[in-house]
């Protein structure tokens, strides 16, 4: 059973993506802006940690600030806030809301 | 029938506030082992409901109940193990959704469940308006909203528990998967007829096996072997799913969960939210601020320090009577102190008791320090420190929450390693934590202070607030460099966990949240360190005693001892006072009064304490007070002046008896072997004795360096001269000075340090490598400085500019080499590789 990973079957996360004009990484998106989650790249921990929190395919995001230093991101998800680093924001892919 | 006593586990997710649940719950009557193997906290506690007993574990708290974190594991493997008969679980009432989440993992496991939806008032004041029967009616389990904070709602809760143990089968949510059901379906048969359906919920095995999730394949593969069956199916079932649908089973499974959670909250919710920004939104705005941030945070530490550093140091001439009036007690006890040497008991229990007393003469700083980090972690700005801060640790490999171990271990100079280690518990990146355990030690503890300050007196007398500063801040960039360097090699194999987090609201702490943990903590510094430091002590005292001096040499001081005394009765024989003393015992005792009325003497100020010890000694010894302070009795003086010079020549005689004993103790050898090897550092072996007798305490090194440059004391010279003057006919110049304070920056953490080093780690390992590494670091480093600074014919404060500028480049290089790396890729113009999904 080993063999078969869940995550094999999949390309490696966000780095090796192009996204569609609409679209781009989590880590892209400026302060203040309002986005909506397309599909993460993540895998493993990072992956059900992000899941865990809210950061579901076609739920809404939306970018607080980043930190004074310029990472990590701070972001809110339904009512709370979230915090992630621009490395695991890079695995998420969304797109802007119209 | 009920069961005498119910096991209840507490599971929720991070800030859903569990553990004011807890002390609502339970009240004061709490406990806390360690789960067995592993480092994390076991909190349980317990009460009586009815006449029944029940007993509550506090689950670690963690996002989900997976695999992927230690934590995670721990409260799976209790509730699959331990089988509670209920399970407690507590759900932030303004996340509900992501509470929900973690709630459907525990329904799974197929346990008699109820939901504790805590924080009501806040919801309801953020406008969250919870339709509570109809979210009992889809969950199927009872729900009791509660303020644990508040104390909100414990009855109905402890109640409910009772209610939910006893209960027979009722109608729990069955977390359907759509598509697969039919799948799992058949997993479930199979397993069923496996030895595996006798421990573990057959329902949750298979969701579990289905899913991926690592460790239940370990579960499968321990009892069944490989290649099993069961393994087969849940294989087949993956394999089937990805080639048909394009994505895999697991992420369908997670949307699956969040329908359900979604239309339960959509069915459960009402937001009646005005649009208006929550108090938490508008506190961060100006705290998070990309300006005031720095700000506002530095101050906040800067008050940490002052407050549990600077006024607990102050409160520290409070609390040592007390322990000083503990050694004069035990002093009492035992033996009686003799002319030249004491009896072993006297001695080694003294040192004892000084070893304890100097650590537990740190407990109000830590009561303050820890009371303070209390309230820095339940109003919700520690989550922030991390933010802030997490940018510049990260380049280093360590965490944004490494920022508090390293102001408790002393930032500026002045903190100690123990509670700085202790506090690496809530960092929960696995390696980041292990570097940072293992870097809080380079900070200058309180401890290590008196030396500097000692050696920077003698060499450094133009330069005092540059070495100062020097000896400050080079631990910092050290410590940050080691950390790169240890996570980019030994930790590079450890667990690393993602930097997703919640920010959690601002709280106002509860008063008893923070006494109780501040008291818990200090408590459990007493009980660790004390124990194993008094025991550790007994060793040094036994290495610095041993083998003892030869008979020869007792002999001689012996001799000396006997015409010292011998000449004092020939002077005190005209007096009227000479039969008095005629046996050895009445002597050595006017002797120790003498000594003790000295000493209390000393410590006094202004005229009217001068009498009240005059007034106590009088009352004390009432026959002997004249011998003190004759005033007119002339018979009396000459006691008086002979008993000066006595007590004088006891005393030098003693320390050059304390000397040769030290110097010719195993501890004293070990100091001697070591010279041809520390030369290249420029430590000879006074240095080596200090610094190996300061691994028991820091607080020993000046007082070991006391008694071995001690020609002169007798001419009341401080310390400083006397050092000064010694070690300038031997050769001995401010780069020596220079390479002593900069190993003993990078020396290991004392004893204490390294014991906690041992329970935070949980291994033994990791302690020696804690004692190791410093050691050799700091070797390499001094000798660096000795010998490189003698090469090229720098002197003390050129080296010290040289060696600090070359520091702060490494660090500054190293940091900003790792960030570069970290920046996001460019994003445009590689392949898509993605398969189209179907959406």
């Amino acid at each position: 059973m080993a063999s078969v990973k869940t995550s094999s079957n999949y390309p490696e996360g966000g780095k090796h993506m192009r996204y569609k004009s609409n679209c781009c990484s989590l880590s892209q998106v400026k302060a203040g802006k309002r986005v909506r989650i397309r599909c993460h790249h993540a895998q493993g921990a990072v992956r059900q940690r992000l899941l865990d929190l809210g950061f579901v395919p076609k739920s809404e995001i939306f970018v607080i600030r980043r930190a004074p230093l310029g990472d990590p991101i701070q972001c809110r998800v339904s009512n709370y806030c979230v915090t992630l680093r621009q490395a695991e924001a890079d695995l998420i892919e969304v797109e802007s809301q119209v | 029938m009920e069961k005498n006593k119910l096991l209840v586990g507490l599971a929720g997710q991070q800030n859903s506030g569990k553990s004011t649940t807890f002390n609502m719950l339970t009240g004061a009557n709490q406990h806390i082992a360690n789960y067995p193997g592993v480092t994390v906290d076991k909190k349980s506690g317990s009460y009586r409901h009815d006449g029944q007993r029940v007993e509550i574990v506090d689950l670690p708290g963690t996002y989900s109940l997976t695999s992927f974190s230690l934590e995670e594991r721990v409260a799976r493997e209790f509730l699959l193990k331990e089988k509670p008969d209920v399970i407690v679980n507590v759900v932030d009432a303004t996340a509900l959704k992501r509470g929900l989440y973690f709630t459907f993992q525990i329904l799974e496991i197929g346990l008699p469940v109820v939901m504790a939806l805590n924080m009501i008032d806040v919801a309801k004041r953020e406008g969250i308006d919870i339709d509570l029967s109809r979210l009992q009616h889809s969950l199927g389990i009872d729900i009791i909203p509660t303020i644990g904070r508040k104390r909100v709602g414990k009855e109905e809760l402890r109640t409910s528990i009772r209610a939910a143990a006893t209960r027979k089968e009722g109608k729990v949510l069955k977390i359907g998967y759509e598509k697969i059901e039919e799948q799992i379906a058949s997993l479930e048969k199979i397993i069923k007829q496996t030895a595996l359906a006798e421990s573990y919920p057959v329902r949750w095995l298979a969701v579990r096996l289905v899913e991926g999730d690592s460790e239940a394949e370990k579960i499968v593969s321990s009892t069944l072997g490989h290649d099993s069956e069961v393994a087969k199916a849940a294989g087949n079932v993956q394999e089937e799913f990805a080639e048909n649908h394009y994505m895999s089973i697991a992420d369908y499974m997670v949307g699956c969960r969040d329908r359900l959670a979604s239309s339960i909250v959509e069915m459960c919710v009402k937001e009646t939210r005005t649009g208006k920004k929550t108090i938490t939104e508008r506190v961060d705005t100006v705290v998070l601020n990309r300006f005031v941030a720095p700000v506002f945070l530095i101050a906040t530490v800067f008050i940490i320090y002052q407050l549990s550093i600077v006024k607990g140091y102050d409160l520290t001439q409070y609390w040592w009577p007390f322990l000083a009036k503990f050694r004069a007690i035990t002093a009492g006890i035992l033996p009686d102190a003799g002319l030249l040497v004491d009896p072993y008991v006297r001695s080694m229990g003294l040192w004892m008791v000084d070893s304890a007393n100097a650590l537990l003469n740190y407990i109000p700083i830590f009561l303050i320090l820890f009371s303070l980090i209390a309230i820095l972690e339940d109003s919700g700005y520690m989550a922030r420190i991390a933010f802030i801060l997490d940018k510049l640790f990260h380049s280093f490999g360590l965490h944004g929450q490494s920022t508090l171990p390293f102001i408790l271990g002393g930032v500026f100079a002045g903190g100690c390693a123990v509670p700085g280690v202790m506090a690496t518990k809530g960092i929960p990146d696995e390696q980041s934590r292990m570097a940072t355990i293992l870097t809080v030690p380079y900070m200058n503890c309180l401890a290590k202070i008196p030396f500097y300050t000692l050696l920077v007196n003698v060499f450094f007398v133009p330069y005092k607030s540059w070495a100062m500063l020097f000896l400050s801040t080079i631990t910092i960039f050290v410590a940050l460099l080691v950390a790169r360097l240890l996570t980019a090699t030994v930790l590079k194999s450890k667990e690393t966990a993602p930097f997703v987090m919640v920010l959690p609201n601002y709280h106002v702490p509860t008063l008893f949240g923070v006494v109780q943990r501040a008291v818990e903590r200090t408590w459990q510094y007493i009980k660790k360190v004390g124990t194993i430091v008094v025991a550790v002590s007994v060793c040094v005292f036994t290495l610095l005693q041993f083998p003892g001096l030869g008979k020869e040499r007792m002999n001689y001081y012996e001799g000396e001892m006997e015409s010292a005394v011998a000449k004092f009765y020939q002077k005190i024989e005209k007096s009227s006072y000479a039969p008095q003393f005629q046996d050895e015992t009445s002597l050595v005792n006017l002797i120790n009064v003498y000594n003790d009325y000295r000493t209390a003497r000393l410590n006094v100020k202004g005229a009217d304490a001068a009498k009240a010890l005059d007034e106590r000694f009088t009352s004390m010894y009432p026959d002997l007070f004249v011998f003190l302070k004759p005033k007119k009795d002339q018979d009396a003086r000459i006691v008086n002046k002979s008993l000066r010079s006595l007590a004088s020549e006891r005393k030098s005689l003693r320390r050059q008896i304390k000397e040769e004993q030290i110097s010719t103790s195993f501890l004293g050898m070990v100091g001697r072997s070591l010279e041809p090897i520390t030369q290249y550092a420029g430590f000879d072996w006074k240095i080596n004795i200090a610094i190996l007798s300061s691994f028991a305490a820091r607080e020993s090194s000046v007082a070991t360096i006391g008694v071995l440059y001690q020609q002169g004391a007798d001419e009341n010279k401080s310390l400083e001269e006397r050092m000064a003057q010694e070690t300038e006919s031997g050769g001995f110049t401010p780069l020596h000075a220079l390479a002593v304070m900069v190993f003993f920056a990078l020396y290991p953490p004392c004893l204490a340090a390294t014991i906690m080093i041992k329970v935070q780690t949980g291994s033994y390992k990791w302690m020696l490598f804690s004692i190791l590494f410093p050691t050799t670091l700091g070797f390499v480093v001094a000798t660096f400085i000795y010998t490189g600074g003698s090469a090229i014919g720098l002197n003390g404060i050129q080296m010290m500019g040289t060696f600090y500028v070359l520091v702060v480049l490494l660090a500054i290089i190293t940091g900003l080499s790792k960030s570069w790396s970290n920046k996001p890729p460019k994003i445009g113009n590689l392949p898509d590789l993605r398969p189209q999904n179907n959406d």
